[in-house]
């Protein structure tokens, strides 16, 4: 990727930033590489994680020289793509990742997929082969717009240099503003090299991009109306609500009506897991009060949730008694799996700040539900997500999780892969805080954790940030340690090594037989995952005892000035439970292996 | 409580205005494909404002669907506006068609093409080639009619419409219409 299709070209004539002395007042005549590098300074962009390659690599010069972009150089570019991510949850800004044309940017398909399923605000800047190339099957070209449509906002493909600051400050705008998402701005290379006056547009021309915020007060009276008239009122928490920077609302609105919450994985410290009301995690694997909540529940309040497969099992069964609240600021997303009865398109603060209005003034009449309450919290006493400690006494994974979680409190940010420990992390962290949890939801992406802690320590450096990762997924991505290590970004890995895909072990031992085919990954010091992280800048340790684990996670947190991954070498059958097998029921919810929860005789 | 695919399917036809650029029909096909949407046609074409294309589909589906599809529709930046056409529309499809004929049988194959308002682009010797316009309905009718003779080539547009009255969907320019430029943060 990074091989160049040509020599290196002298220095351009323009320099960098002197400005064409002789043309009009404050009209630069600039590179588009120039241009691009000021565009992304005007649009408030600190950091690009990224790689350089040849047809990217006119942007390179002058950002060599930027004071207010900060690159940093990855050792992969799906890497740059999940950092981007992970400093865009973390700050709220927009994440900006950069790569060359081809495999450069083919490796950020991934990471762009990512933040399409799980709403995250990036942009994605390519090179792309000189125009006159386009289309001739060049030394790294790549269709990024086309292989890229369908997982984008949005893109765009410059071949002008005057063109480059407005498709910047359009790709901000369309990336931060409405439903956030990922957006990719691909620039041919002559384009990077010609020269225009620079010229940043006062406002973005989008005729077809008009995101509603603002919901329509007639549908909010209508939720209101649904609520006052709900006997078993459940709040169905997504992502959008830490997205909308609503989690305070919704907790007035939860406290307000005495209404039980579920927060979804993306949701989680949207309403704190310590709150009464909040039952936890609904769906695959979630709480037993939470999927007992939405299914006995006779009016699901929806907030910045999408009715996901993992949440609603068989859709058909699923919360079949109750009506339907769904505000989102995706009108698309509405009615797409579960048909509301009350649509309601808009930013959730607002939504939730007329709601709050609306129910206030009807205070007196909000339904009693401190029998439903006690209902689910009763189910939630007696069904804890717990485990069993392995009796070999080797390591527990989820007790692991839990004492990282307890020694490092919820201040901390916390970064997940995907699989077991994903799931063991959201039963077992100490959710208190919105946007303190990144994890890849919606694509379920391995390899996510390490590069995503990167970009998140890279956005809150003061800040602990945790990746707890599996064997598995770790070494998809590890390699963005190097980075860490040499960049000065001192994250926290925590390497839950059950020597295998431990997720898909679990589904060949409950739905194959046992039969586990190509899940042993083997990881029994191959790679040594000690000196792996030693050779790569980091410190390494290790607990393979109950009595290392306390001393191990105390020796991580002591140690700020580097990177440091710690190896926990686990029991390798625990299993994640409860469970709601793939394309059942919610009703069909197991706590433990063939064992469904007692629902005490009641209608619940 | 409804899945959003029961119901019965009716024939939807949609007016999509859309920016004049590279590459935006290959993001309306590339949803329909992606989201699993089956359109019956669609045409694409300028209109009176340079920097509008307009886009005519046709799709027989749900209701439910067809909400999911314009919402979806609606997402894409380039999407300006989204009509739905009454029934009434005027709604034509162009064919052209080669049919075989004789001596015998050429001048009632003509009849038919005059019946029906078309035109022979071409006669040889044993072929007749047919252009009419019309409503998908009509020209279905007048394919039934040809089939006997033998359809040795057939080609076909997408259906274009437009609403009938004085109204026009690009009346005021959607540039004129939109509220004021967002402006950044």
């Amino acid at each position: 990727m990074t091989e160049t299709e040509q020599a290196p070209k002298p220095a351009a004539p323009h320099q960098t930033t002197a400005p064409a002395a002789a043309r009009g007042p404050q009209v630069d005549e600039l590179t588009g590489a120039q241009a691009l590098v000021r565009s992304l300074e005007l649009v408030g962009a600190e950091v690009v994680f990224g790689i350089p390659g040849g047809a990217i690599l006119p942007a390179y010069d002058p950002l060599y020289d930027s004071e207010g972009v900060r690159h940093i150089l990855v050792r992969h570019e799906q890497g740059a793509g999940h950092a981007a991510e992970g400093y865009a949850m973390v700050t709220g800004k927009v994440g900006v990742c950069m790569a060359t044309s081809g495999p450069g940017a083919t490796n950020l398909v991934t990471p762009i997929a990512d933040a399409y399923m799980d709403s995250v605000p990036i942009v994605a800047i390519t090179g792309q082969v000189g125009s006159a190339s386009i289309g001739t099957d060049a030394f790294q070209e790549a269709d990024i717009t086309g292989i890229t449509m369908p997982i984008t906002k949005h893109n765009f493909l410059v071949r002008r240099p005057e063109d480059i600051p407005g498709a910047i400050k359009a790709a901000f705008h369309i990336a931060a503003t409405g439903r956030p998402g990922p957006v990719l701005v691909d620039i041919t290379k002559d384009a990077l090299q010609a020269t225009a006056p620079f010229a940043m547009p006062d406002e973005v021309d989008l005729p077809g991009y008009r995101p509603v915020t603002r919901p329509h007060h007639k549908q909010v009276k209508e939720a209101a109306k649904l609520i006052l008239a709900a006997e078993r009122p459940v709040l169905y928490i997504g992502g959008g609500v830490i997205k909308s920077g609503a989690s305070a609302l919704v907790r007035r609105l939860a406290e307000l009506g005495n209404i039980p919450a579920v927060t979804t994985l993306t949701a989680l410290g949207a309403l704190p897991d310590s709150h009464p009301l909040n039952m936890g995690m609904p769906g695959m694997h979630g709480t037993v009060a939470a999927v007992g909540a939405l299914q006995r529940s006779d009016l699901l309040i929806t907030l910045g949730a999408r009715f996901d497969d993992r949440v609603t099992g068989k859709l058909s069964s699923f919360a079949p008694e109750a009506k339907v609240i769904h505000a989102d600021i995706d009108p698309a997303e509405i009615s797409k799996n579960r048909a509301a009865d009350v649509p309601i398109v808009g930013d959730v603060s607002e939504v939730l700040t007329q709601l709050l209005e609306l129910l206030a003034e009807h205070r007196d009449e909000l339904p009693d539900t401190a029998a439903w309450v006690e209902q689910l919290q009763d189910v939630q006493r007696r069904y804890p997500t717990g485990f069993e400690e392995p009796s070999d006494g080797m390591l527990s994974p989820q007790a692991v999780i839990k004492r990282i979680g307890e020694l490092s409190g919820p201040e901390a940010y916390y970064v997940a892969g995907v699989g077991q420990h994903q799931m063991w992390s959201a039963h077992f962290l100490p959710f208190e805080k919105p946007g303190h949890w990144l994890n890849s939801g919606g694509l379920g992406t391995m390899g996510y954790g390490v590069p995503a802690a990167m970009g998140a320590k890279v956005g809150a450096p003061d800040q602990l940030v945790w990746c707890v990762d599996g064997d598995g997924c770790f070494q998809m991505t590890n390699q963005e340690l190097v980075t860490c290590a040499l960049e000065g970004i001192p994250v926290k890995i925590a390497v839950i090594n059950n020597q295998s895909l431990g997720m898909v072990r679990q589904w060949q031992t409950l739905f194959y037989n046992s039969r586990y085919s190509n899940t042993d990954l083997k990881t029994n010091r191959v790679p040594d995952f000690q000196k792996l992280a030693e050779a790569m800048g980091c410190i390494g340790l290790r607990a393979e005892h109950p009595d290392e684990v306390d001393p191990v996670i105390e020796k991580a947190l002591s140690i700020n000035d580097r990177p440091v991954v710690v190896e926990f070498v686990v029991h390798k059958d625990a299993m994640v439970w409860p469970m709601v097998a793939a394309g059942t029921s919610n009703d069909e919810i197991q706590v433990a292996r063939d064992m469904a929860p007692d629902w005490d005789g009641e209608t619940l | 409580m409804t899945g959003p695919t029961t119901g019965i399917t009716r024939s939807h036809t949609l007016s999509v205005l859309v920016e004049n650029k590279p590459g935006v029909l290959a993001r309306v096909a590339g949803l329909f494909s992606r989201r699993g949407f089956n359109i019956d046609s669609l045409a694409v074409g300028p209109t009176e404002h340079p920097d509008v294309s307009r886009i005519t589909l046709s799709a027989n589906v749900v209701d439910e669907t067809l909400e999911q599809l314009t919402k979806q529709l609606n997402k894409l930046i380039e999407v300006i506006k989204i009509v739905e056409l009454e029934p009434g529309a005027a709604r034509r499809e162009l064919i052209l068609v080669k049919v075989r004929t004789t001596a015998a049988d050429r001048g009632q194959v003509l009849e038919i093409i005059q019946i029906f308002g078309g035109k022979a682009v071409d006669i040889t010797h044993d072929t007749i080639t047919i252009e009419a316009v019309g409503s998908p309905d009509k020209l279905e009718a007048l394919l039934r009619l040809l089939e006997p003779y033998g359809v040795k080539e057939l080609v076909q547009s997408g259906l274009v419409a437009i609403g009938r009255g004085s109204r026009s969907i690009t009346d005021r320019s959607p540039r004129s219409e939109r509220p004021k430029a967002m402006r950044l943060v």
